[in-house]
């Protein structure tokens, strides 16, 4: 690790009130500037890398909020994450690492297989049975916390499903590639739906490759930064197939992702290309905002918007959604208290560390509940898993959108939103 | 530390805030200071006020040293320990009551000065000081530093708001100072030498502080000016036109650059100073007195003047000013940032001695700061790594302070002395000044429990 990168850090404490886990606990350990000070005291040789220290630097969301938080700089998440992947490449990934982030997430049919046991298992009225049993008690707690995340999945992954060229309506204006992220596709299909409606009644064709992979994210989650840059050739070399103006994600993570290819591959052209064209759908829908309000219609709800970490503190993303969700005639926007706090979702950190997750779900459910808001809008699939449970469970006269389901929801050519 | 003592603690915070790991004093062996910093035994975090009573009876009768913590954001080295107990207050967070009869609010010390402001302004009211850390620091900090802010030329600093005081003394004994009323004059008036004592005569547990109206509008301007005279004539000018603007703030040359550069505001650079004014109060008298300023900035010779026609706006052309830090702080690794304070008249004589320092010890100095209050921020981009540059930097530092006490100014004017300043004090205050100081401290804290080795 580039150690100036960690004595950049001044010790400010501008940090602090970003980040979730100090404003849950108040400890330095759990602070952003604590981790990067850990860091640099095991670089320097007066600590080393105990139980202890590894379960305080696990304890890091690794949200950004210290990031867009601090004055020099400083991501004291990505330096975590970093420091995971550094020791992960000595110690070699786990039996299980190895299977699911090699074998099993760089190919989609695989992954999509692994998930129609799941959709058996809901369709076919057992998960009625086994949740009324309880029978999920007598499993491992990490696997009932799974079960219970998981919404109702739709009949097939939108991968399988969507046309690999959706042409324009109207005139054309151009051309786009739409990047299908694996939860979006397998879990929120018809948000992602959504997305390729509204672009291509902006004017755009939209093309989804059919062969694209993940993004490469939970690689970088597990510490396994090979992964990560073997997605990221696939991905680059599949996409630089077709002349496109960008390339589109409706998630938030995947987006974030992407748009770091180039830092990942310094200095291989393709990449720097691929990352330059990547745009959150938002940052693609802002730029038609007009055209876009004489196409929609009126929509009665009281809706809030929660930033995911993934597009407003990793990719810098906060006025367009919102504006976009103004645009709809009817549309009370009630804007959220620490909207761009994490919700405690964060890749599997919910599976993790539940209890921390839940504390601080639980300060984001008070924060949605005083915003009298009835409708939750966000972009990015981690934090609908995450908050439709949570509101499920605590708030359940508040549903929960992608922001792409509320505008085409309000485009009269769209109906339902029959997954969400 | 003994373990027979730790459990003594454990038994009054609980096991859960009772912190003595390797990890955990590590990263409590800093604060915002750069280069300083020490191994605490043991770390408290109590979640009531007579845990803080107890937690004193305790060290006080064993000899163990108390150093007081909000949320480390100290900048002068005050929040260390060196083998004592740090007792942080973060936990005694509750904001006790907004009194709109009297105007005052008490709150208990680690609550958040922005969570105070939150409050306040919600029921129309408003508490000034703003330190450039108020999202995080805390307000037992703020007391305990005197912390000042943009707002202090018009509204004064902390001590100008502190009314009463809770504080738990050395021995564990409870001191009430002060309270609600505006004129006591029974006996010494203690409150304000707790304030700013920086931990070394008491534990606050209760802070009352003073509350005003809150302004109902505000204009913010910007000023561009070729030259460094005339920015600070400009700046006279206000004040002797009797306008005080709430924020009177300013940028030099050198942080003018590094904004630019990372920011893109705008900003010309070919200019030598920047002034952001606002004036704030009734809307009659803030037309009147913005009008005043355009007009004086214009007789200096300012090339570029905007007022903020939009609340947006206005946080636009405070961008300059609110990323002079950051902008500065990216350049190098580490940043020192001083707070050396002169009589108002004095500004351009000092910006004159710290652009000399800067090219005498070769360092790089961007100063940024509240230009009405006398109050700068040379700020000081060096690397840690380089012993040589830093050894300078402390030179060029000395020189700085050296200037500012012969101006009649202050070798701090908001951070306090804590570690860092300890060699400069008895020159501003003299041997007499330290002999009274030292007398306060006996009179507080016989056995010298309180904070340590802090001030002098």
């Amino acid at each position: 690790m580039d150690y100036v990168k960690l004595i950049n850090c001044m010790r400010c404490g501008m940090c602090l009130p970003a980040c979730p886990t100090y404003k849950e606990t108040f400890l330095e350990t759990a602070s952003p500037r604590g981790r990067v000070a850990l860091v640099r005291k095991l670089q320097e040789g007066e600590l080393d890398q105990s139980e202890r220290m590894l379960e305080y630097l696990s304890l890091c969301l690794d949200c950004q909020a210290c990031a867009s938080a601090c004055p020099c700089g400083v991501n004291a998440g990505e330096l975590v994450a970093e420091f995971t992947c550094e020791r992960k490449a000595e110690s070699g990934l786990g039996y299980m690492e190895e299977l699911i982030l090699r074998k099993l997430v760089p190919h989609p049919d695989r992954l999509e297989s692994s998930m129609v046991p799941m959709r058996m298992y809901q369709k076919s009225g057992l998960q009625k049975l086994v949740r009324k049993l309880g029978i999920l008690k007598m499993f491992p707690k990490p696997l009932e916390r799974m079960e219970g995340l998981l919404p109702d999945l739709p009949d097939r992954p939108l991968r399988q499903e969507i046309q690999e060229v959706t042409p324009a309506i109207g005139q054309e204006r151009g051309t786009v590639g739409f990047f299908l992220g694996c939860v979006m596709s397998l879990v929120f299909s018809e948000a992602s739906r959504a997305t390729i409606q509204l672009l291509s009644s902006l004017g755009y064709r939209v093309i989804t490759p059919r062969n694209q992979v993940c993004c490469g994210a939970p690689n970088m989650l597990g510490g396994d930064l090979a992964g990560l840059k073997e997605a990221a050739h696939t991905n680059i070399d599949i996409f630089a197939g077709y002349d496109l103006d960008f390339i589109v994600t409706d998630c938030g993570g995947c987006g974030a992702e992407l748009k770091k290819y180039d830092h990942h591959l310094e200095g291989y052209e393709p990449a720097e290309k691929f990352s330059s064209k990547v745009r959150d759908i938002s940052q693609v829908l802002a730029l038609h905002a007009d055209e876009l309000r004489a196409k929609l219609k009126p929509l009665a709800m009281k809706a809030s918007y929660h930033d995911p970490c993934h597009i407003a503190h990793c990719q810098g993303i906060r006025r367009e959604p919102r504006d976009l969700l103004k645009l709809v005639p009817g549309l009370e926007y009630r804007e959220l208290n620490e909207a761009d706090a994490c919700c405690g979702s964060a890749g599997t950190y919910n599976i993790a560390r539940p209890e921390m997750s839940n504390r601080i779900l639980r300060r984001k459910l008070d924060n949605i509940a005083a915003s009298g808001a009835e409708v939750l809008v966000t972009g990015n699939p981690g934090c609908l898993l995450q908050l439709k449970k949570g509101l499920a469970d605590h708030l359940p006269g508040v549903r929960i959108m992608h922001l792409t389901e509320v505008l085409a929801q309000s485009m009269a050519s769209w109906h339902g939103c029959n997954n969400l | 530390m003994e373990p027979t003592f730790i459990n003594e603690l454990k038994n009054i915070v609980g096991e859960q805030y009772t912190l003595t790991d390797r990890e955990s004093l590590a990263v409590y062996g800093y604060d915002s200071t750069p280069e300083i910093e020490s191994r605490p035994g043991a770390v408290l975090l109590p979640g009531r006020a007579d845990e803080v009573v107890r937690i004193m009876r305790l060290c006080h009768g064993a000899g163990v040293t108390v150093t007081p913590r909000g949320s480390g954001t100290n900048l002068s080295g005050g929040s260390l320990s060196a083998g004592g107990v740090v007792v942080q207050t973060s936990r005694l967070n509750r904001i006790i009551e907004v009194d709109e009869e009297n105007l005052t609010a008490t709150v208990e010390p680690g609550v958040i000065t922005s969570a105070l402001h939150r409050e306040v302004e919600s029921r129309g009211l408003f508490y000034p000081p703003d330190p450039g850390s108020m999202n995080i620091s805390t307000m037992g900090g703020n007391v305990a530093e005197n912390s000042g802010g943009l707002r202090g030329l018009k509204y004064g600093v902390t001590a100008d708001y502190v009314m009463g005081l809770e504080t738990v003394l050395a021995d564990g004994d409870l001191l009430r100072t002060g309270g609600k009323v505006v004129k006591d004059v029974a006996g010494y008036s203690l409150n304000p030498l707790l304030v700013s004592s920086e931990g070394t005569l008491g534990f606050f547990t209760g802070i009352t502080v003073k509350l005003i109206p809150k302004p109902q509008a505000k204009i913010t301007m910007l000023a561009h000016f070729p030259a460094l005279q005339d920015a600070a004539l400009a700046v006279s000018a206000i004040i002797a036109a009797k306008v005080i603007p709430a924020t009177l703030e300013f940028l030099d040359k050198v942080t003018i650059k590094c904004v630019e550069d990372y920011a893109h505001v705008g900003l010309p650079l070919d200019v030598d100073a920047v002034l952001l004014i606002e004036v704030d109060g009734h809307p009659a008298v803030v037309a009147e007195e913005a009008a005043a300023v355009a007009e004086i900035c214009k007789k200096y010779r300012s090339s570029f003047f905007q007022t903020a026609q939009t609340a947006d706006e206005a946080l636009k052309l405070a961008t300059a000013r609110r990323t002079a830090l950051s902008a500065l702080a990216r350049l190098k690794p580490t940043t020192i940032l001083e707070d050396a304070t002169v009589p108002r008249s004095c500004i351009a004589a000092m910006l004159k001695v710290i652009q000399d320092a800067a090219r005498k010890y070769s360092v790089t100095i961007g100063t940024f700061g509240h230009a009405g209050d006398g109050n700068l921020h040379p700020t000081c981009l060096t690397d840690e790594r380089d012993q040589d540059e830093i050894k300078r930097a402390h030179a060029a530092f000395e020189e700085i302070f050296d200037a500012a006490i012969a101006m009649g100014g202050t070798i701090t004017g908001e951070h306090g002395v804590g570690l860092a300043k300890k060699k400069y004090l008895p020159r501003l205050v003299g041997e007499s000044g330290i002999k009274v100081m030292r007398g306060i401290k006996q009179a507080f804290d016989p056995k010298g429990i309180l904070n340590p080795g802090k001030v002098f």
